[in-house]
Order: structure tokens, then C-alpha cells, then sequence
């Protein structure tokens, strides 16, 4: 079973090398965004202090989005997603670790580059700490909810836009404890840990259930 | 093997076809023939599990495909319309990943050999999209070498293919027969057995016939 899943891991991330402009161009959209909002707003150091937490999230769960829609698409235009479903493995364990390979070319890039992108909002050093420590529990969860969205619109004209429909207030939670955690961090004396907890109680649901709700989706949208 | 009972499957508001009952057993072809729109490719795909029938039964060995689930696909071989091969990678790597979701134990001389003997010796390196239309088409049917299935379906397995691959395909088609396993097949072309027995089953607006 593991062995399955390295193999569909590797594959998807073997694929994603050899094409390299889908996850750079998500990546690239996330700084792009991120760097945009100090120059629209101005150079205040308190008001970008404020509004950092909450604009770096939203480009991340925005860049997230981007590359979802081709995470079964893909595989089910050239008939392999077909193969897929035909395989003596459940399933959801192939999801899974697409979902994996779709965290670590999309959302682990955000993590390492977020440091950088977050200086233009004058955070502080603890604050920047919290934003990479809370991207990385709440990035994996932006990946598994999305898959679920990524295999009901899957075949559907114009189900992109209908992805995000879908997917983005299942994001709410995330960026409302997401951009919370790096807020209160930058106020004295306040604690985090409420934050991640509640975090890490999203991911191992979604952990848990998204492959399940994915592969059921799947198997509807190929009929 | 497999037992079909009183099937019936639609496409959209179509009818396709009802009350379609037939068996597959060992050391058979099957050959599903029809008109263009006749219904053979829903056929195929509902006994797969790919699609969901609207009455009737699927039996393999005595037990529901739906039940069986994974533990059918391990027996079964499905050769669709699309390819299934991925074009960014080689015909190698897509043949070692279709083993291991398949969980037959293929060793790389064992895959270099089976494109050996589909022809594509030497092109084992090139990402498949370098390949041609037919190329393409003889990686995926590699599989149908390295595969240890009982049960093959295959739709229209040889349309793009030249003639040596018809033949090569035909010997592997007769092969797999031969060796105790099933095959349901569409195709245009006759195929010939050297052992085992041919099935039609002829799909048409007007109710489906099947003779054996």
C-alpha cells in the first residue's frame, strides 16, 4: 500500500518537474499579490502591520485555487485517472497522496517564500514565525478541501469558476484562525496556541475525511 | 466468470439497451458489435464498474462487481478510448506505474522486454508525446503483455495501429484465450482463435441479439 502510494506521489511530482509553469506560475502568483496591497495602500507602518496577516491568507488560499482545478483534470483528459479508478487500490489512497504531491508543489512553496513576501508588512520577527508555522498547518487543509471541489467540478464546463464557488467558503475557518493566530501574535502577552490547535483539529479531519469525499466525488463525475 | 443478467443502461433520456443477458466464461472471446451509437462502449464501461448499470446484475466468479470492488479490479484489464498513458513521461515509467497501481510485480527487463515486443524498442526514453498517434497506442497496449488479468476489456483496441501490430495484438488477444482468460472486445475486425470460442453479442436499436 505504501508502495502505491510513493509511486502516485512520485508520479505527480516526477510530472509537475517536467512541467515546471504550473508551480511557479502559483507561486509567483502569491508574491505578486502579496506585493501589490503595500503599494496600493501606501507605506504606513501600523496599517500594513494590520493588514498583513489577512492579505498574505487571502493569497494563499487564491494561489491554492489556482492550481486545483488541474489536479484530476489532467489525469482524467489522457485517461489515466480512468486506470485510476480501476486499480486494486482504494481509492481514496490514491487521492491522498495526489493531494500530497498537490500540497508539496503548491502550498509547501508558499510556506518557505512567505518570510519574505510578509517584510513589506514591517511584521514582527515572532509574527513571521507564527505566518510560516500557520501556513504549514493550514495550507495542507486549503489542498485536501480542495480536492473534493477539484473532483465534483471535474468534466463540467466552466468548472473553474464554479470550483472556487464552491471551495473558498470552506476556506473561511482556515483563514479566520490562519490570519488570527499570526494577529494575535503580535500582541504582547497573548497566546497562539488556541489558534493552532483548532488548526490541527481541521487538518486531521480533512486528513480523514477529504480523500473519502474525493474519491466518492470522483467516481460520480466519471460516470 | 462473469455472468451478466437482465442488464439495462441508458445515456441521458437513451435507451440503450435492456434485458441483456449473457455469460463470459473461460477461454473466451467476446465480440460486442454495433452500430456507431448502439451502446457498445456504455457496455463495456458498466463492466467495468465504470458506469452504473440502471437494472441488472454484473457477477464475477458468483459476486457483485460493485461488492467485489477493488478485489474485481485486481482481475480485470480495461482498455478504453483514451490511452491512458501520461505524455510528459517515458513509456518505461508509465508502464512501471501502471504495474504497481496494478500490483503485479514487474521487473524493468521485464517491461523493456514487453516493448521490445511491441516495437518500441529504443523509444523507451522518449516522453510519449514524442511519439506518434500509434506509438502511443502500442505503449499502452504493452500492458496488455505485462498484464496477469483473467478478464481483458478492450474497446476498439486496433484502430491507429498498422498491421503488424493488428497481428501482434490478434496473437495476444489469442494468447490470453488461450491461457484460460476472457476477453470482450468491440472492434470492426475479425479476430481468429487457435483455441477457446468466439461469442458475438450484436447491440442494435431494435433489442440485442446474441448468438454463440
Amino acid at each position: 500500500m505504501l508502495k502505491v502510494f510513493a509511486c502516485v506521489l512520485g508520479r505527480d511530482i516526477t510530472l509537475a518537474m517536467r512541467r515546471r509553469t504550473d508551480v511557479l506560475t502559483t507561486l509567483f502568483f502569491f508574491i505578486i499579490v502579496v506585493s501589490l496591497f503595500p503599494l496600493g495602500v501606501g507605506s504606513e507602518r501600523e496599517l500594513l502591520r494590520e493588514l498583513g496577516p489577512g492579505v498574505v491568507w487571502v493569497a494563499a488560499l487564491l494561489a491554492s485555487m489556482l492550481a486545483l482545478e488541474r489536479l484530476f483534470a489532467a489525469d482524467f483528459d489522457d485517461g489515466t485517472l480512468e486506470q485510476m479508478l480501476l486499480t486494486a487500490q482504494p481509492l481514496s489512497l490514491l487521492v491522498l497522496a495526489k493531494v500530497v504531491a498537490h500540497w508539496l508543489l503548491t502550498g509547501l512553496p508558499l510556506v518557505i517564500i512567505a518570510p519574505l513576501v510578509a517584510m513589506q508588512y514591517h511584521l514582527t520577527e515572532t509574527a513571521i514565525w507564527v505566518m510560516m508555522a500557520s501556513l504549514a498547518v493550514g495550507t495542507p487543509i486549503l489542498s485536501l478541501l480542495g480536492a473534493i471541489g477539484a473532483a465534483l467540478t471535474l468534466g463540467l464546463r466552466g468548472g473553474g469558476i464554479l470550483l472556487s464557488l464552491l471551495i473558498l467558503p470552506l476556506y473561511i475557518p482556515v483563514l479566520v484562525y490562519g490570519s488570527g493566530a499570526v494577529s494575535v501574535s503580535m500582541i504582547e502577552l497573548a497566546d497562539t496556541q488556541p489558534y493552532f490547535y483548532l488548526l490541527g483539529a481541521f487538518l486531521l479531519v480533512a486528513l480523514i475525511f477529504a480523500p473519502l469525499a474525493s474519491a466518492a466525488a470522483l467516481r460520480i463525475s466519471t460516470e | 466468470m462473469l455472468e451478466v443478467a437482465a442488464l439495462a443502461c441508458r445515456r441521458g433520456d437513451r435507451r440503450l439497451f435492456a434485458e441483456l443477458s449473457f455469460t463470459v466464461a473461460e477461454q473466451t472471446l467476446l465480440h460486442v458489435r454495433g452500430r456507431n451509437g448502439s451502446g457498445k462502449t456504455t457496455l463495456l464501461r458498466t463492466l467495468c464498474g465504470l458506469l452504473r448499470q440502471d437494472a441488472g446484475t454484473i457477477l464475477w466468479h458468483g459476486e457483485d462487481i460493485r461488492e467485489l470492488a477493488e478485489e474485481f479490479n485486481r482481475d480485470l484489464l480495461y482498455f478504453g478510448h483514451l490511452n491512458g498513458i501520461k505524455a510528459d513521461l517515458t513509456g518505461l515509467e508509465n508502464l512501471r506505474i501502471a504495474a504497481t497501481l496494478d500490483q503485479d510485480p514487474v521487473t524493468d527487463d521485464a517491461i523493456l522486454d514487453a516493448l521490445e515486443r511491441i516495437g518500441l524498442r529504443g523509444f523507451e526514453d522518449l516522453p510519449t508525446r514524442m511519439l506518434s498517434q500509434g506509438q502511443k497506442k502500442r505503449v499502452a497496449l504493452a500492458r496488455l503483455i505485462l498484464s496477469k488479468a483473467p478478464l481483458w476489456v478492450l474497446d476498439e483496441p486496433f484502430t491507429a495501429l498498422d498491421t503488424d501490430a493488428v497481428e501482434l495484438l490478434q496473437q495476444l488477444i489469442a494468447g490470453q484465450v488461450a491461457g484460460g482468460g476472457a476477453v470482450v472486445l468491440t472492434t470492426h475486425q475479425e479476430v481468429a482463435l487457435t483455441q477457446g470460442e468466439i461469442h458475438r453479442l450484436t447491440l442494435g436499436a431494435d433489442g440485442s441479439t446474441h448468438d454463440g
